[in-house]
């Protein structure tokens, strides 16, 4: 083979495996911009003939509300669990102490239990914390089980600002928060983005707690409004991909514009890669 | 002097709190949960009094728990196959100095930003065996790949009667030619759409390590005369087992764990088909009010996921601690 045409099949291959991964975008664009009459197995492959928007307004009446929940629930759990992760992942890099090499394994262990081991007793303790089925319950337990990645990104982030710096602010006197006030926390912007924009992904996007804590339709998140939509019969194709475009779009825009920080976070999550 | 004690201080306030909400919210509920187990608690009213192993036993003789047992094994081995070989081969070609290498990667990476519940609606429409993929190979010549999908009861396995089974009966493995051993076709849709939402990843995973080895190292063999081909065989590789083991692992506690993308494509399916253990733990415990049960099947997630994470946390603080 020439090399000119083994570049050709190289780019052959590449733009069929992009073929693939945007053919499901392809289905939820032409299925949801269809109105109701024209959605038919026999011709769900064609272009809508004429645009319609009324998938788009039928699924934006049924899971509105619980879109607003979703931002209700993911913006405050997404900036508390940065604030923890920055000061954990500070103390831990910076202000080591007895057993905190043994302690950080442990907390990282937490991000990768399957979370059913601990629904049981969750649900029991939300509900003696009158939290149970409430948006603010849920943002109690995406803070706490965020604790481990934040802490992780934080952690490795930090580590890499070099000590005699710390030490050096110690020595002159700085104190523990002066030291993370005027130093640490002015170049943190870079882990910062990454774990914003972690948690707000996997927050918007999570379902099992969502599922087992509210089960009230008016407080549940779009995930799990979706997961109702599609498991009705009676909901038409073409709204449930109007839905499930809708209940994708925020974190699709995130990626769209802040992509290279989502990438970051998605490594730091495999750990040391 | 002062100050520093003070500090040591604040930095303990500090991060007590976390350590306090892990060690409960983690370690305490996990304990609980075991306890649950253990328990008689089956019905809306918690009933903590003891049952002994009673929960475990009637899992392990539950037709649908061994089938779950079954599909989580063929789930993860298909699942790893696809994303490893798909996301190497993406990280390959995309390392060939390719024009538009940003919008290809951003292209193949973006499912990771969708939720599974999206991922599964879109793909049970895509794949509804009257039309979607069907009509697609249909109108493209290719009939064979046409599918029931996620619908299909059907569990490919040795057949008892075969030669083959003969074989493995007089090597005294006769029990494997049963459907309890089989691959659920259904199944087949669960992973294309989990590999649609995970290649990417291993790509980019891969692709941070190939860029990460000197390129001294690749042009070293290449003026020793190696072929481009022989240099990702014996250079990049060989250097990539790190990362292949990362992903692995990734991939392999996902695949243990995953309900949303199962819960939202098929549920359990035609014969348990494309069931999974957090799914049936999700019935038992939130629909039926099995409690016990439910947290016998926990435990059994749990411990499966701790056999294949445990060994890789410690590896990697061992080695950080080295360094």
């Amino acid at each position: 083979m020439t090399l000119r045409a083994s570049r050709l099949a190289l780019y052959g291959v590449l733009l069929a495996f992009a073929a693939f991964y945007l053919l499901p975008i392809y289905m939820l664009l032409i299925t949801g911009l269809k109105s109701y009459a024209e959605v038919n197995l026999a011709t769900m492959w064609q272009l809508p003939s004429a645009l319609s928007f009324d998938s788009f307004r039928q699924a934006f009446e049924k899971l509105g509300p619980n879109f607003i929940n979703s931002i209700q629930l993911t913006v405050p759990a997404t900036l508390i669990s940065a604030m923890l992760g920055s000061m954990n992942g500070y103390i831990l890099s910076k202000w080591r102490f007895k057993g905190s090499e043994v302690l950080f394994p442990l907390l990282l262990f937490g991000m990768f239990i399957p979370y059913q081991s601990i629904l049981i007793p969750l649900v029991q303790t939300l509900q003696q914390m009158r939290l149970y089925g409430s948006i603010s319950g849920l943002i109690l337990v995406h803070v706490v089980y965020g604790i481990p990645i934040t802490t992780l990104i934080f952690r490795n982030y930090y580590a890499t600002v070099p000590s005699e710096l710390v030490e050096a602010a110690k020595i002159d006197g700085a104190s523990l928060l002066g030291i993370y006030r005027w130093i640490l926390f002015p170049i943190s912007l870079p882990a910062f983005a990454v774990v914003l924009i972690w948690q707000f992904t996997s927050i918007w996007n999570e379902f099992l707690f969502a599922v087992v804590v509210t089960q009230n339709p008016a407080t549940q998140p779009v995930t799990v409004a979706l997961y109702n939509l599609a498991g009705s019969y009676i909901v038409e194709w073409n709204v449930q991909m109007a839905g499930a475009l809708l209940a994708a779009l925020p974190t699709l825009l995130v990626y769209v514009l802040l992509g290279r920080f989502f990438v970051r976070g998605l490594l730091a999550g495999a750990l040391k890669g | 002097m002062k100050g520093l004690a003070w500090d040591r201080v604040v930095s303990i306030v500090l991060i007590t709190p976390s350590v306090i909400a892990v060690a409960v919210f983690v370690y305490g509920f996990i304990g609980w949960t075991g306890w649950v187990s253990l328990s008689k608690w089956d019905g809306l009213r918690p009933n903590y009094d003891l049952a002994g192993w009673v929960n475990f036993d009637r899992l392990l003789n539950n037709s649908r728990f061994q089938i779950d047992v079954r599909n989580t094994i063929v789930f993860t081995l298909l699942f790893l196959a696809a994303c490893l070989i798909i996301g190497l081969l993406l990280a390959i070609l995309l390392d060939q100095k390719i024009r538009g290498e940003n919008l290809f990667r951003s292209l193949f990476l973006f499912p990771m930003a969708v939720s599974f519940i999206v991922t599964g609606v879109v793909w049970r429409w895509l794949m509804v065996p009257s039309s979607g993929l069907n009509t697609l190979f249909a109108a493209a010549g290719l009939d064979f790949l046409k599918s029931a999908w996620y619908t299909s009861p059907t569990v490919l396995h040795i057949q008892p009667e075969s030669g083959l089974a003969q074989v493995l009966a007089r090597v005294g493995l006769g029990g494997l030619a049963s459907p309890n051993f089989g691959l659920p076709l259904a199944l087949i849709s669960i992973v294309i759409a989990a590999a649609w939402q995970m290649s990417g990843f291993v790509m980019a995973m891969f692709l941070a390590g190939i860029r990460g080895i000197p390129e001294e190292l690749r042009d070293a063999a290449r003026v020793d005369g190696a072929s481009e081909v022989q240099v990702y065989r014996h250079v990049v590789l060989p250097l990539l087992k790190p990362v292949t083991l990362s992903a692995a692992i990734v991939l392999g506690h996902i695949s243990l764990k995953i309900f949303d993308l199962v819960a939202s494509l098929s549920k359990q399916g035609p014969g348990f088909a494309t069931d999974v253990p957090a799914f049936f733990m999700f019935q038992t415990t939130f629909q039926g009010d099995h409690f016990a049960q439910g947290s016998a099947i926990a435990v059994f997630m749990l411990l499966s996921v701790s056999l294949l994470v445990i060994p890789y946390l410690v590896y990697n603080i061992r080695r950080e601690i080295e360094v």
